[in-house]
């Protein structure tokens, strides 16, 4: 399936046909568990994909496969023309480059929002600590919580702490951003905030793999809407086909059940 | 149906229950169990402590020379304390290079205290901290054992007392703990060559009393060494302890390893940090926060032992003490001995546990409230 440009507003930039990523025919098992079965998925520069479906059913794991924090037995994934290898300095090399948020934020508690940000800049990327701290604030003011920079993760709300952990991501500089279910650890008062951020960062260009149940967000921002279930991709398509006319019983059931209240 | 809300105000507690009046009642008169439990309490520290504080502090005696100036009232005799001072605290380093001891003493003093200000920026403590654990160890044995720089040599046979006591303590800390957070790293590791090494190094020290470690240090590796070989002996007891204590570490810091949630290894990873980075700027921070009391108890743990080296031969503070109380001159103040080497101790561990606690006041970053 091609990317489309049917998608509604904000209008999608015109992508370019660079692929970002690509994952061919990959299987992962937890033990004897088939948790990833025949995964074939291509992204180009600027995409925006959504992957939905039933929890257990392999999404997170698939995006996890990317940037390596899982393992996958069979098949390629290939990532801004880098084949993923067991190579530690080339996992590393591609983590780089490709930002994570998690759905438990994950932040760095015994380090100050700041000091979160800078981390990875300076440890890594080898910036000096003056301009990582310039760059930090940049990002932490385009989430809006510049105010907060010397506070600790613990001091905050879910829904800062989330915003945090995007611009810890940004300031790496990376040309893909993975979400894990951004919003699932939430209360409802401070979803909208993240996923305002995410907007944002959309309408920017930035080539993006959301694991998420808002719906709303899919349909306003993605490209294309993937469906997994049992490990499987069963449904890939534009938001609006997807939702107004999917194709399996499976898909159809799914929305059914998330989108009846 | 929907009432009007008025905000509620705050109001002072109940009065009975804040300051003075209000903790009495809390936690000595709560119930009439807990007033007959004070009661009590009250009638045993008026039976015990008027004898114990005639003894240690109005009819003892604190000036003479002899033990002839004590023997007046039942009272304790400090001048025995007085009289061997020197010795408890130096063993039998000679006289006249003891101010070598002094100076490294000092030395420790004045580098560490900076460490404990609030004030000072905290790029410089790590320096300095690095400085004490790295250079100033040089240093004191430098200072110690002479035969550099014109010092005359001072054999580790006659270091004694507190002097002993501290630098066995004091090797063993700076050695267990680094050694003991690279035995929990490598017990974690996936390595599985490395893992099992680690699992069978601490296994075998902590299954083994430190005592057997003692004597197979000071009499039975001698016998397995090569002809003409010989370690200091003190060396070779401060391998021992180094090495028992790290395996005791090794489990106390894998205790705090193990309670580090997975997603902070994932989001360091994710951020393409390899794994000593990972480990030395996000999981080991804040596994070693974690782990604060129970190092500090090792730690504890491992001063007190230090006396067990009186087993072998070495004359640390216990030892020395003991040994006064021996002394045909001064027999039948053992229990002044006792008392003042106690105090040492006491005062040793419990500054060590005082520091720890603010320590974790200090590096707690949570909800302050």
């Amino acid at each position: 399936m091609n990317a489309s440009s049917t998608s509604t507003a904000p209008a999608p930039a015109p992508l370019s046909d660079q692929i970002m990523i690509q994952m061919e025919h990959v299987h992962k098992w937890y033990g004897a568990f088939h948790v990833l079965k025949d995964i074939n998925l291509t992204v180009l520069k600027g995409e925006r994909i959504v992957i939905c479906g039933p929890s257990g059913s392999g999404k997170s794991t698939a995006i996890r496969c990317i940037n390596r924090l899982e393992e996958y037995q069979r098949g390629r994934i290939v990532v801004d023309g880098l084949v993923l290898t067991n190579d530690v300095k080339l996992i590393e090399q591609i983590r780089r480059e490709v930002g994570m948020v998690f759905q438990h934020f994950n932040l760095f508690p015994h380090l100050t929002v700041l000091e979160n940000c800078v981390l990875a800049p300076i440890w890594v990327r080898k910036l000096p600590r003056k301009e990582a701290e310039e760059f930090a604030m940049q990002y932490l003011e385009r989430v809006k919580i510049p105010e907060q920079a010397r506070k600790y993760p613990g001091q905050l709300s879910g829904g800062q702490q989330q915003r945090v952990a995007i611009a810890r991501s940004l300031c790496m500089n990376p040309k893909i951003m993975l979400f894990d279910e951004p919003t699932s650890a939430l209360d409802p008062e401070m979803i909208k905030e993240v996923l305002d951020t995410m907007v944002t960062l959309a309408e920017e260009g930035m080539t993006m793999i959301c694991v998420t149940h808002e719906m709303g967000f899919a349909k306003t921002v993605a490209h294309r809407v993937i469906f997994m279930d049992g490990g499987e991709i069963i449904e890939e398509n534009t938001p609006e086909a997807f939702f107004t006319n999917p194709q399996s019983d499976r898909t159809q059931l799914f929305l059914s059940q998330i989108l009846h209240n | 149906m929907a009432k009007l809300h008025t905000p509620h105000p705050d109001l002072p507690p109940p009065a009975n229950a804040t300051g003075v009046p209000g903790w009495v009642r809390r936690n000595l008169l709560s119930s009439p169990l807990n007033i007959t439990l004070t009661v009590l309490a009250l009638y045993l520290l008026y039976v015990t402590l008027p004898p114990l504080l005639n003894w240690a502090l109005f009819n003892a005696t604190w000036t003479g020379e002899t033990r002839e100036a004590c023997q007046t009232n039942g009272g304790a005799c400090w001048v025995f304390i007085q009289v061997h001072f020197d010795q408890f605290m130096y063993g039998f380093y000679p006289e006249a290079q003891r101010w070598r001891v002094n100076s490294a003493a000092l030395l420790l003093i004045l580098g560490a205290a900076p460490l404990f200000a609030g004030r000072v920026p905290s790029k410089l403590k790590v320096r300095l901290g690095l400085g004490l654990l790295v250079i100033y160890p040089v240093i004191a044995f430098v200072l110690f054992k002479g035969g550099l720089f014109g010092l005359p040599a001072v054999d580790t046979r006659r270091w004694g007392g507190l002097l002993l006591t501290l630098v066995i303590a004091g090797a063993g800390m700076t050695a267990a703990l680094p050694l003991g957070v690279l035995l929990a790293l490598g017990r974690r590791s996936q390595m599985p060559a490395i893992q099992s090494l680690c699992v069978i190094f601490i296994e075998l020290w902590r299954g083994v009393p430190l005592i057997t470690v003692l004597f197979m240090s000071s009499v039975m590796l001698p016998l397995f060494l090569p002809e003409g070989m010989n370690f200091d002996k003190l060396l070779r007891a401060l391998i021992g302890v180094a090495l028992f204590q790290a395996a005791y570490m090794a489990e106390v810091v894998r205790g705090g390893l193990q309670a580090i949630p997975k997603g902070q290894f994932e989001a360091a990873a994710a951020l393409g940090l390899g794994y000593w980075k990972i480990m030395a700027l996000i999981v080991l921070p804040q596994a070693l926060k974690l782990v604060i009391p129970g190092v500090v108890n090792t730690f504890i743990a491992l001063f007190k032992d230090t006396s067990l080296v009186l087993i072998i031969g070495l004359f640390d503070l216990m030892n020395i003490v003991h040994n006064a109380t021996t002394n045909p001159e001064w027999l039948g103040f053992s229990t002044e001995g006792y008392v003042f080497a106690a105090a040492v101790y006491w005062l040793f561990c419990f500054s060590m546990s005082r520091y720890s606690q603010n320590l974790e006041k200090r590096l707690h970053t949570g909800h302050k409230r």
